[in-house]
């Protein structure tokens, strides 16, 4: 395809011009961009606050800034990733973008609603900025009572209830997904030939709607006792403080889920792409994701050992803990055994996916011995649960994104991006981010508390070479937004499918037309067909438009 | 206990490091031997493979099971201190760790301790969630308001160790650290004597049982308005609604605070709170003397 037909010809971004073709779009595709932008500005903010706390932290002493102002930095950097960057990023973005091209769908199945789910993110988000602007918060991303709900003399409100009001966006964008999957799927694909990023983005769903309510009440009881001095949780007022946690983490401990299963999604594409093979194991793969969901809700738990709940309780949440590591270590050699005979090619994407799958193994057997209850009562609120989820959620989840991100890039821009900068990139993210993290683990045995504002001298080199790492991180982080934005304009031409990859999204022009199809797609044999030519495995029937 | 900690932690880095360098080396050996040679490669599938499936699920749940069991046997050992232990009273507010030796030293963010002797800490807040940890004996737990929190450790070696607050409480939370001195047995009774005119802990109790006015309802008797609280400790409670409760250190403190909770079976419910009205550390001392009333001498010595 040459540039002039591709001027010519008419897709889902020339169709229309201007600020409100964008803003009162309701093409999922659009959307997903809207998204795109919004997160990656959030990106940012979390990553300046990161920034701030590892040069705090490249000395034993208070120096760069006071200890009430590191709390505040602390405390925004989680609630600005989780809540406005982890949990949207793939779902909101690359699941708004794909879900309905996969299955060979022209729309989600609530256009409207999808559009609504953005404008709630927007509004939260704004109301967590204004906190931000105001002074800020101090009870880390947690919210423990009742240092949040009476003690804090920080914007706690307008913070919890910026969270609050995003998670109806989690929750829309979740019911959506699932009546798109379970609707709208073209003839003949069927559940067992869905790629396996729609299991994910499923049972990611799942979470959605039946997690999110419960942080909502969580919080604004916690809104409630600060504002009206009602006792739930200050045994002061009658309540009681560790009824806050169980709440909290019924919810917050599925997020995790929230945030690694769609990059797994991501990472079953990526791996079958770039070694031309099906998976490995494909049900075993898809049921794993599912089970995640479901075991995910009964381990919350687990993140109070030393809480003051009965040895009991703990004990039945470390075995259930245990039983959440399985399925995931199934996916890990799942996808391990994809690449045995396969034809593997160290595009950028692919570099990302054999990152994640070595960040997150890591990630996953250091989980173990945080569910081991003894070793969990001397580890537990240290850096090493800071390193802990730091490569489940950034070396898992954040190196799925961009790998995500990269792969379909060309279909969303319909250009490419520039291959030797986005190899350098992947390679320095890695670096930086095993320099960065892989310290904070020695840290954590050693017993370094997490969110010291001021420690111990002997930590000190530890913690030096944990913001070295930072450094480089930074710059592996910058680089993909600057050659991004210039592919924007000066990329090659993509064509549809440049990856010679399966999946029905790669079988329609990159751009994608609005309606995503011309005519529906029939598709006749599972996801992940390499080894046949894509008229086996999708035929065309009548015209899309009637 | 720090060293059977540590044989499960090498025990645990011993799995991880073998499975992380597995799939890291399998991953490179792949990836260099079928590395695409040619752009028109064309792989034959493999679907899978359910005895590989069965055996991957089945030998990660085995090691899974015995990391389990192993952590909780150990766990259960940490929240259940020996009948020996030696008690101490720790209140903790936003930042300073108050300790209280049943001797009647009291300290400030130290905690002076001998050496191979098990030491048993009853723990609460005065305001928000503490967490006493202290890394070198491979131990932590939360302190909370409103209640008792326990568990206990044994040190082996003197020293000096590091006291940490490991649950964020508010600005100065690195700032609410100490030290835990560990000394020679012998040192650590010369060091209990070392303050003049120190009573101890039940005797302290007794004085504030008697300036509340405890005593003129909690008659030794039994025959007063309230319960005899002579050998009281850890023993069952009839309740009025027909429960029964072992009469720890969190049944006590509520029974002050709270006293309509739980009313004990055949009294009526007259008891007025004492919110406010004592301190946190005026609590434990009332507890350490009810601890102390038992039937065979009425009051142990000191």
């Amino acid at each position: 395809m040459n540039t002039q037909t591709m001027e010519r010809r008419q897709h889902y971004l020339n169709v229309s011009y201007g600020i409100k073709s964008w803003l009162f779009t309701t093409d999922h595709k659009r959307i997903a961009w809207l998204y795109l932008i919004s997160i990656t500005f959030f990106f940012f903010i979390g990553g300046l606050f990161a920034t701030l706390i590892r040069l705090e932290l490249l000395t034993p002493q208070g120096d760069l800034v006071q200890a009430e102002t590191y709390n505040k930095l602390f405390t925004m950097h989680g609630v600005t990733m989780i809540f406005f960057f982890l949990i949207p990023s793939i779902p909101a973005v690359l699941g708004n973008f794909l879900v309905p091209m996969m299955i060979g769908a022209r729309d989600l199945a609530f256009p409207r609603l999808n559009l609504a789910s953005w404008y709630i993110f927007i509004l939260g988000g704004l109301f967590t900025l204004t906190a931000a602007a105001a002074g800020g918060v101090d009870t880390g991303w947690t919210f423990y009572t009742p240092y949040s709900s009476i003690y804090s003399n920080t914007n706690v409100a307008l913070t919890v209830m910026g969270i609050f009001t995003t998670g109806f966006s989690s929750i829309l964008t979740g019911l959506n997904f699932v009546v798109t999957i379970h609707r709208m799927r073209a003839p003949g694909l069927t559940w067992f030939r869905l790629p396996l990023f729609i299991w994910a983005m499923y049972a990611t769903s799942i979470i959605f709607i039946l997690g999110t309510p419960v942080i909502a009440i969580a919080l604004t009881l916690v809104a409630v006792e600060r504002l009206f001095h009602l006792g739930i949780f200050d045994p002061a007022f009658g309540g009681d403080p560790v009824l806050f946690q169980h709440l909290f983490w019924f919810y917050s401990h599925p997020a995790v889920y929230i945030m690694i299963l769609p990059a797994m999604g991501v990472e079953s594409e990526l791996i079958t792409c770039f070694s031309r093979k099906r998976p490995f194991g494909y049900g075993f793969i898809a049921f794993s994701s599912v089970a995640i969901a479901v075991i995910g809700f009964l381990v919350w738990g687990h993140h109070m050992f030393v809480a003051g709940q009965s040895v009991h309780a703990g004990m039945v949440f470390s075995l259930l803990s245990m039983l959440v590591a399985i399925p995931s270590a199934i996916k890990v050699f799942n996808w391990t055994a994809t690449l045995y005979k396969g034809s593997i090619a160290l595009d950028a994407p692919m570099l990302y996916a054999l990152g994640f799958i070595g960040l997150f193994t890591i990630g996953g057997l250091t989980g173990l011995f945080l569910a081991t209850l003894a070793v969990d009562v001397h580890v537990h609120d240290t850096y090493f649960v800071i390193a802990h989820f730091h490569y489940i959620m950034v070396g898992g989840a954040v190196m799925g994104y961009l790998g995500g991100i990269h792969f379909w890039w060309p279909k969303m821009t319909g250009r490419t991006y520039p291959e030797p900068w986005a190899r350098v990139a992947a390679l320095i993210i890695f670096v930086g981010f095993n320099l960065t993290f892989f310290p904070q683990f020695v840290l954590g045995f050693l017993g370094m508390p997490r969110r010291y504002h001021v420690y111990p001298p002997e930590f000190q080199v530890l913690n030096v070479m944990s913001s070295a790492g930072a450094s480089i991180l930074a710059v592996g982080y910058i680089l993909p937004l600057l050659y991004l934005i210039w592919s924007l304009r000066y990329g090659a031409i993509a064509g549809a499918n440049p990856w010679r990859a399966r999946g029905l999204e790669w079988e329609t022009p990159s751009p994608p037309p609005t309606d995503n199809f011309e005519v529906t797609p029939i598709v006749t044999e599972g996801a992940y067909a390499y080894e046949k030519e894509p008229e086996e495995v999708y035929t065309f029937g009548e015209p899309a438009r009637v | 206990m720090a060293v059977r900690l540590d044989a499960l932690l090498y025990f645990l880095l011993a799995v991880a490091g073998f499975f992380a360098t597995l799939i890291c080396v399998l991953i490179v050996a792949f990836v260099i031997k079928y590395r695409r040679r040619s752009e028109d490669e064309r792989p034959q599938p493999i679907l899978g493979d359910l005895r590989l499936e069965i055996f991957w699920t089945v030998v990660p749940l085995g090691l899974t099971m015995i990391m389990f069991v192993w952590g909780a046997r150990l766990f259960y050992i940490t929240y259940h201190p020996p009948r020996d232990s030696l008690e101490i009273n720790v209140v903790a507010k936003q930042w300073m760790w108050k300790v209280q030796h049943p001797e009647g030293r009291s300290e400030i963010d130290e905690l002076h301790i001998p050496m191979a002797r098990p030491i048993k800490l009853i723990l609460t807040s005065q305001d928000v969630i503490h967490d006493f940890f202290v890394p070198a004996f491979r131990v932590k737990m939360d302190v909370l308001p409103g209640r008792y929190t326990t568990f206990w450790f044994e040190a082996t070696k003197p020293g000096v160790y590091h006291l940490f607050c490991a649950q964020y409480c508010g600005t100065q939370h690195s700032g609410m650290v100490g030290r835990i001195v560990v000394m020679e047995p012998a040192r650590y009774q010369t060091w209990l004597s070392g303050e003049t005119a120190v009573i101890s802990m039940a005797s302290a109790g007794e004085k504030l049982f008697q300036r509340l006015a405890c005593n003129t309802c909690h008659l030794e008797s039994g025959a007063g308005r309230g319960p005899s609280l002579v050998g009281l400790f850890g023993k069952k409670v009839q309740l009025q609604s027909g429960q029964t409760v072992t009469a720890d250190e969190n049944y006590i403190r509520e029974s002050i605070l709270e006293p309509q909770a739980k009313i004990t079976a055949g009294y009526p419910p007259i008891m007025p709170t004492f919110k406010g009205l004592v301190s946190e550390d005026g609590i434990m001392q009332i507890v350490a003397y009810i601890k102390s009333l038992t039937h065979e001498g009425t009051q142990a010595k000191k």
